[in-house]
């Protein structure tokens, strides 16, 4: 689903990727980990089409990208440290506003749906400036998942949320998984190395220093 | 085409909803055109002949610096709630969020210079309510929005943006200015068109050239 090689990403004369390998196979969950400044946000907005590479090859889904991300936006959700949302639409307005940029058709069944499985249909008047960081980062899940995705990239999904809003979140990435749905995400947390897990990489100055099992990964984390 | 066009006008909507809940621009946009229509008001108040002359500039110089409030704060907010990746996350051409954004704007500006004609036709003496003084207004408003949304989108990514977007647009405007002055001008002088015409000829082309410049460089301003 993910091919990478020798992707170089630089910020003026800063280098932040430095010639990085990665595969991800379809249906796979790839657990990414790395100090502070290892690259793993820039890696995400890399393949997200966000940011464009220095060099290297970058590959989703066979499209290479910056050149046809056009054609692999559709089929991203994309959940970044920013809740990418607006503070003075509703909730329902601004999944109205993605469904709109997403083309999608019976977009208010979806959009019902999707704000009862992160639960906040009660609160989907409500402006989303009202709301806690917590709820911001549901609804911004709600938001890339709103289009049915089949590659997930999530930069530190449960920052702010608190024990249900977590287990929603567990939920949500279970069934995404059992979709056969790929994910990629971003997390400091050890805590994150769960059954769902199938591999892990750990990125460190701009490259892929350790590929691992999630066993093995375990394993280390329960060892350190 | 239809998805175009309905990512603009969600894009376009979102703004005018957004801004009308918080009337945070049009308020700011509004108070500075009154308050400089006031200030030239009593500067000229003495000198009737200097009225006659100066109105035209009086009234786009006052329209122009307003825009400017707008502009700045169009794409600066959304770069700074970090929003802006949603909308280029979205599978849909980037110069959607370009012509969104710049209806957006295009509208903020119409409703200032709605407020100044019957401001100028009191404060200043001289009936502004006339087609072709509107029609040449809106040229004017197309022209100035068209290229002041696409160098806000360049300068978004600057450190001092407040003061590069002016430093950059008012000598790419000059034109625009130019044009809408002498054709303002000339109408208010009551001159037969052919004396005027070909300034909204000039205002119009200038429009389109701009227009079809930002549709061909969106993409590379907004590129990370």
């Amino acid at each position: 689903m993910i091919e990478v090689r020798g992707l170089v990403k630089s910020f003026g004369l800063r280098p932040v990727l430095r010639g990085l390998d990665l595969d991800v196979e379809p249906g796979e969950f790839l657990l990414l980990m790395g100090p502070n400044g290892s690259g793993k946000t820039t890696l995400l907005r890399v393949l997200a089409g966000l940011s464009k590479p220095t060099a290297g090859l970058v590959k989703i889904a066979g499209y290479t990208l910056p050149a046809q991300a056009h054609a692999v936006r559709a089929r991203l959700g994309v959940v970044l440290h920013h809740p990418l949302l607006y503070g003075e639409l509703t909730a329902r307005e601004n999944l109205l506003l993605y469904a709109r940029l997403y083309s999608l058709g019976d977009y208010a069944d979806r959009i019902e749906r999707m704000l009862d499985r992160v639960g906040l249909l009660r609160r989907a008047d409500d402006l989303v400036r009202t709301f806690s960081r917590g709820m911001q980062q549901r609804l911004a899940i709600a938001r890339s998942l709103l289009h049915g995705p089949d590659l997930l990239l999530m930069d530190e999904p449960y920052t702010g949320l608190d024990h249900d809003a977590a287990r929603i979140l567990d939920d949500i990435l279970d069934s995404e998984k059992a979709a056969g749905h790929t994910i990629l995400m971003v997390t400091h947390d050890p805590a994150h190395l769960d059954d769902r897990v199938d591999r892990v990489a750990v990125l460190s100055r701009g490259r892929v220093r350790l590929m691992t099992g999630a066993d093995a990964a375990r394993q280390r984390a329960v060892d350190e | 085409m239809r998805a175009f066009l309905g990512a603009i006008g969600a894009i376009a909507g979102k703004d005018l909803r957004a801004e009308l809940r918080a009337k945070e621009t049009i308020s700011a946009m509004l108070l500075f055109a009154v308050l400089a229509t006031l200030i030239f008001s009593f500067a000229l108040e003495l000198d009737r002949a200097a009225r006659e002359t100066a109105v035209s500039g009086v009234l786009w110089v006052t329209l122009v610096f307003a825009g400017m409030l707008g502009l700045n704060r169009s794409i600066g907010q959304e770069k700074d709630r970090g929003s802006f990746d949603g909308l280029l996350l979205a599978p849909i051409e980037r110069s959607a969020i370009y012509f969104g954004k710049m209806l957006a704007n295009l509208a903020l500006m119409l409703i200032v210079g709605l407020v100044m004609i019957p401001l100028f036709t009191v404060l200043f003496s001289f009936v502004l309510f006339k087609p072709a003084l509107v029609g040449v207004m809106i040229l004017g408003i197309i022209g100035f929005a068209a290229v002041g949304t696409l160098l806000a989108s360049m300068t978004v990514h600057t450190r001092a943006r407040e003061m590069m977007l002016p430093i950059l647009l008012l000598p790419v405007a000059l034109p625009v200015v130019m044009a809408s002055v002498r054709a303002t001008t000339d109408i208010l002088a009551d001159q037969p068109p052919d004396m005027w015409i070909m300034w909204p000829q000039m205002l119009l082309a200038y429009d389109v050239i701009f227009l079809a410049i930002a549709y061909m460089l969106f993409d590379y301003v907004v590129e990370e």
